[in-house]
């Protein structure tokens, strides 16, 4: 491309003139009006379409969503149950050389998880040690008794995991979350994907962009290397994925994933344990399963061993469980290590197992057991924010920023009257990128959820879920809360970078300028 | 001496490891075709009728709104029946369980229950059919416009059948749909037919005429047979005749003969597939099917058409029962100690 082929409107798009630059790193531009250079391409794209066109092929994005009925359920609702998760169409692009240090950081953090829980669940070397303190542990909600010395297949507890990453000012990356239970929103990283092919093929093509369509084949390979021993047929074992039901949020990735890995979508009532062997309810009759892609919580998993009011799980799955007959993913009792308490110890449990620094830093994490802690956090309530230490999606949390002395006041009672439920982080600046608001271009607050799998091998697709806050200066990102989704564009390492940085960035640069001086 | 005890799991019979499918899946594949079927007679009848009412007097018309409600087997409420209201319990209102707009959102219901064992094209044209309707306004389906909205439920419904034979492995699953479809529609014309029948005179091989000329290819229309019938006929309309078309015909589509073929034959595919020996809903299927190949019409009705209807109806519900029985809702306990 040279300057000559570029489009005579060349310039700030108008769209893009009120684009508001915070003190959070945002992605797309290094300075006002400067782009970065993996940004240019999609500039120059953006600045070819007119309000109206980008209106339009939003439009038409949203009822490819509907007709596909790609769509989640909000609890609590009224406006009906079922509502498309929104997707904003501006790609957020990653760098081949930033992303190779995800590529690297996770399957460390993942690991050192790993072999934390084993270890938790039998010697417990860690806790005499005195590296996590063992009231910690055994305090957590998530921590399940009935698992202590029972033995997971390849000693992998956690097989598929989402963790969450921010963006701080500074342009590094930090874990926020640990997702160790049941992860979600993968089928939202495909279909955003599928979609955004179809809407800029060209410029798709023109990134070299890594391809993340793989995903199920190597969830069903991850599934598959955890075949039972005792199942009579270890090679080529049956494999199920276990959903609530059709009323649950993420139903449609369950329909979704399980077609794309050609397994059954099973309800707790298609199964049934017979001495000690799960069975599902077929036309031609009972039919053995050996691994259980579980998408229900443990809580919920076996009414005679945890919750006995669920109505979800299969009574007796437990039994089946221990006796070494049915596999589970992810196990049971992992959420002890995705305890925002415990999160705050993950370094060092790195240190400890794998004698390495950890390559991705964690954010800083008030402990408020701890009076020091505790004090300080409470006396600047309104800078931080609090996090009930078992929860997820978005649900239990303060933003001190955002929070009124009123909530500041409850939670403070909250704290005090439990310390151990809480933490508290300092507000983080998460990093802005573009978003097509109303056909208009503006920031939003970002994170990124790459999607690992631990199997016979470490599987980590190229891309993940770039979730949006779609509230204006909102800092809440969960799809539960009102938040987005966007593609995540990785570009191909080597020529990926170059070529992008090729695309006439000079002249972009010169034409930005021109705009400049005009103004 | 201590005992030996028999391997785990000895006592458990073996199934081939592929045979069969979830018997909720199968259920639910099941009913969505049979409420997908029914939402599309539904649609055919009503707007046939509308337009039959615009050639009569206004005596005529009255009798005509009962009929249709007996033929969908709908509970009328006593005294005069308003036509617009009529056509709002059939086709939009939601506490009418067999509306069309219902009986779309069900079989979309029980779509989504099982949405990775369809291809995604089925889904999405059973869901974009169920968007329609459920945007259309009741004036839509009223006079000027009716024809517009029960054709695009009928082209919707069409649609969607032709992107399951063309997109959707023709394996068990599948099977089910065609059980689904066929039981209904053997179903419900066997009901169309005996409301019809009870309000005729006894139909002869003779040609009418006037009034009765319009009923008679009504009857034909409701059930997409005016074309095939006159191919076989022509244009002279003898009531014995399109009885015997509607009932016994081997070859049309919409006929009861031909419908029942259908089941019979997905009936002896699942029994193969899933290798189960399903004696009862063969047996019945065989039983019906028998009857209907070598019955004739004047024999049928000598002894009467109504009670012959009467008795394919009440084998339909048999085979249905049957197949809920031995597929979907069959006593696991009893199974694994077997």
């Amino acid at each position: 491309m040279t300057a000559t082929a570029l489009p005579s409107r060349i310039g700030i798009p108008p769209t893009l003139l009120h684009y508001p630059y915070g003190s959070a790193y945002d992605e797309m531009f290094a300075s006002p009006d400067v782009p970065r250079a993996h940004y240019q391409a999609l500039q120059r794209t953006l600045l070819g379409l007119r309000p109206e066109e980008l209106r339009k092929v939003q439009q038409a994005a949203d009822l490819t969503f509907l007709q596909e009925g790609i769509t989640f359920t909000v609890y609590g609702s009224k406006e009906g149950t079922e509502r498309i998760f929104p997707n904003d169409l501006i790609p957020r692009i990653i760098p081949a050389h930033e992303w190779a240090q995800i590529e690297k950081g996770l399957p460390q953090r993942l690991t050192a998880l790993n072999l934390f829980l084993r270890d938790i669940y039998h010697e417990g070397r860690i806790l005499t040690e005195g590296v996590v303190p063992r009231e910690l542990v055994y305090s957590c909600k998530h921590f399940r008794r009935e698992m202590r010395g029972l033995n997971v297949p390849r000693d992998t507890y956690v097989s598929i995991c989402g963790t969450d990453l921010v963006r701080l000012p500074d342009g590094s990356f930090a874990v926020l979350e640990d997702n160790l239970r049941v992860p979600s929103g993968v089928s939202y990283m495909l279909a955003n994907r599928k979609v955004l092919k179809r809407v800029f093929p060209t410029m798709f093509r023109d990134y070299g962009v890594s391809p993340i369509d793989h995903y199920p084949q190597a969830l069903l390979a991850t599934l598959r290397s955890l075949a039972p021993e005792n199942s009579p047929y270890p090679q080529d074992p049956t494999m199920v994925l276990l959903t609530p039901g059709v009323s649950n949020s993420a139903y449609f990735e369950h329909t979704f994933l399980a077609q794309q890995m050609g397994i059954e979508l099973v309800e707790g009532r298609d199964l049934l344990v017979h001495d000690n062997v799960v069975y599902m309810r077929t036309t031609a009759g009972p039919r053995r399963v050996d691994v259980i892609y579980r998408r229900v919580d443990d809580d919920f998993l076996d009414p005679l061993t945890f919750r006995r009011d669920s109505i979800l799980g299969v009574p007796g799955l437990f039994n089946a469980y221990r006796a070494g007959n049915v596999s589970l993913a992810n196990a049971i009792g992992t959420g002890v290590a995705d305890d925002k308490a415990v999160y705050a110890y993950v370094p060092e449990i790195i240190r400890f197992y794998l004698s390495e620094e950890p390559i991705l830093k964690n954010v800083p994490t008030f402990l408020l057991t701890d009076q020091v802690q505790r004090n300080h956090v409470l006396e600047n309530m309104e800078q931080m924010v609090v996090k009930a230490v078992g929860e997820s999606g978005g649900y239990g949390m303060l933003i001190g920023p955002h929070s009124s002395k009123q909530q500041q006041e409850e939670f403070r009672a909250r704290v005090l009257g439990d310390p151990r439920n809480y933490i508290a982080q300092p507000t983080l600046a998460l990093s802005t990128a573009p978003c097509l608001i109303d056909g208009e271009v503006e920031s939003r607050h970002i994170d990124l959820r790459p999607y690992i799998l631990m199997g016979e091998k470490v599987t980590l697709v190229p891309g993940g879920l770039t979730r949006v806050a779609l509230r204006k200066g909102s800092l809440v990102v969960n799809s539960s809360q009102g938040g987005g989704s966007k593609d995540t564009w990785v570009l191909r390492s080597g020529n990926g970078d170059d070529r992008v940085a090729q695309i006439g960035a000079a002249a972009v640069k010169a034409a930005v300028e021109k705009k400049l001086a005009e103004r | 001496m201590r005992e030996m005890r028999p391997p785990r799991n000895y006592f458990v019979r073996a199934f081939r490891r592929d045979a069969g499918m979830l018997s909720r899946v199968a259920d639910s594949l099941y009913w969505m075709s049979r409420y997908l079927e029914r939402a599309e007679h539904t649609a055919r009848l009503v707007d046939v009728e509308l337009q039959l009412w615009l050639d009569q007097s206004p005596e005529a018309g009255a009798g005509r709104w009962r009929f249709l409600l007996e033929a969908l087997r709908t509970p009328a409420a006593a005294g005069p029946i308003d036509p617009t209201r009529l056509v709002d319990t059939l086709v939009f209102s939601r506490k009418n369980s067999s509306s069309i707009v219902s009986c779309i959102a069900t079989a979309r219901e029980n779509l989504r229950h099982v949405r990775e064992q369809c291809s995604s094209e089925m889904w999405e044209q059973l869901n974009r059919l169920y968007l329609g309707v459920m945007d259309a306004r009741p004036e839509e389906a009223w006079m000027l416009k009716s024809h517009g909205f029960f054709r695009g439920v009928l082209e919707g419904a069409h649609l969607f059948q032709g992107i399951t034979d063309t997109t959707m492995s023709h394996g068990e699953g599948w099977q089910y749909i065609q059980l689904g479809r066929y039981v209904e529609r053997a179903d419900t014309l066997a009901s169309l037919m005996e409301t019809h029948f009870k309000r005729m005179a006894q139909p002869a091989d003779q040609v009418v005429e006037s009034a009765e000329y319009l009923e008679w290819v009504g009857l034909l229309r409701a059930c997409v047979a005016f074309e095939a019938y006159c191919k076989a006929h022509t244009a002279e309309i003898r009531p014995l005749r399109v009885a015997e078309f509607l009932l016994l015909n081997p070859e049309f589509p919409h006929s009861v003969r031909f419908s029942v073929d259908r089941v019979n034959a997905a009936l002896h595919i699942v029994g193969d597939l899933t290798e189960r020996k399903a004696k009862t809903p063969t047996r019945i299927a065989g039983r019906l099917r028998a009857q209907l190949s070598f019955s004739q019409i004047e024999e049928i009705m000598a002894e009467g058409a109504y009670t012959y209807l009467e008795n394919v109806r009440s084998e339909c519900a048999q085979i249905h029962a049957a197949i809920h029985q031995v597929y979907f809702d069959y006593a696991i306990e009893a199974e694994l100690a077997s």
